[in-house]
């Protein structure tokens, strides 16, 4: 990663114009040029320093529903419980933590009364309470992750 | 084209050639200029947060996740979150329900760092803001990624 791909990583996370050549506008702010910034993008999603380009999408806003939600596998059952818990497709997103609740998993459904259903199937399906940590309030500005 | 044709094809990312909302555009069989209209409008309304590249937070070397979770007084939750929720290196900050007995914590601030010592100096310049007002503290870091498929809208 050179200067240039660093510029991009932390200068293009949002604000990429609306117009009909967005990279040329983009690429002119940058101190490079529309082709330049282009294949930049390109290798940058290749290589997998970038997950994606283009606009960020709120799940909420757009009628759907995501929580937070945790439980407490047993460790020496921890690998048959992940395969059970993955197999949902509304789990979106699943991490293993250090802690007595040591799996914290997304749920991402298209209505919000998907959530409490979703919930019971993957609490009927491990035999596990679920816990939900539904948002509140939310307080953050805006992720800028530097390269 | 309607919105949800629009975020299902702008869910992958914008296309990487000169003029890409036009290509959007033409891709769903509508005017040249209709993508950026309701983008903006998107835009302005919040359906879209923001429109630019996303980071792989491992692939920049930002290995060690720390979600901080901690117990606020909830008469101090409106003053301190927004603060907390300021610090450049909070990404996710929410007030989220109290389980008790099991947990009592009321406020999650996701922090990245480089490594585990980066994101503990973190996490106590967190404790240092929220003072006396914070009866309790515990970092939960990922040992493990199990699943990330991105979100998926179906709409």
């Amino acid at each position: 990663m050179d200067e240039l791909d660093r510029a991009i990583v932390n200068g293009l996370q949002g604000g990429f114009p609306l117009c009909e050549r967005p990279y040329a506008e983009a690429a002119a702010r940058l101190g490079t040029d529309e082709a330049t910034l282009i294949a930049r993008l390109r290798a940058l999603l290749a290589d997998g320093t970038l997950t994606r380009f283009g606009p960020l999408f709120d799940a909420v806003a757009l009628g759907g529903a995501f929580t937070l939600c945790a439980l407490a596998a047993p460790p020496d059952d921890f690998e048959r419980i992940t395969a059970i818990v993955n197999a949902f497709p509304e789990v979106a997103h699943n991490y293993e933590r250090a802690h007595r609740l040591n799996m914290w998993f997304v749920l991402a459904t298209e209505k919000p009364e998907g959530i409490a259903d979703a919930i019971r199937r993957i609490e009927a399906a491990t035999g596990l309470a679920v816990l939900e940590f539904p948002k509140l309030d939310e307080y953050f500005v805006e992720l800028r992750l530097t390269a | 084209m309607n919105d949800a044709e629009l975020v299902r094809a702008l869910q992958v990312g914008l296309p990487l050639v000169p003029r890409p909302y036009h290509a959007v555009a033409e891709a769903l069989g509508a005017a040249p200029g209709e993508v950026t209209v309701r983008l903006a409008a998107m835009l302005a309304d919040g359906r879209v947060r923001r429109i630019g590249a996303v980071p792989n937070h491992y692939a920049l070397g930002y290995t060690a996740n720390g979600m901080s979770v901690w117990d606020v007084e909830d008469a101090a939750l409106a003053e301190l979150g927004p603060r907390v929720g300021a610090l450049p290196f909070v990404s996710h900050c929410y007030r989220r329900p109290r389980h008790p007995p099991e947990w009592r914590y009321n406020l999650f601030a996701m922090v990245h760092g480089r490594t585990r010592a980066e994101v503990a100096a973190k996490v106590a310049e967190i404790a240092a803001l929220l003072g006396a007002r914070c009866r309790a503290h515990d970092v939960l870091y990922s040992t493990r990624i199990l699943k990330k498929t991105g979100l998926r809208f179906g709409i």
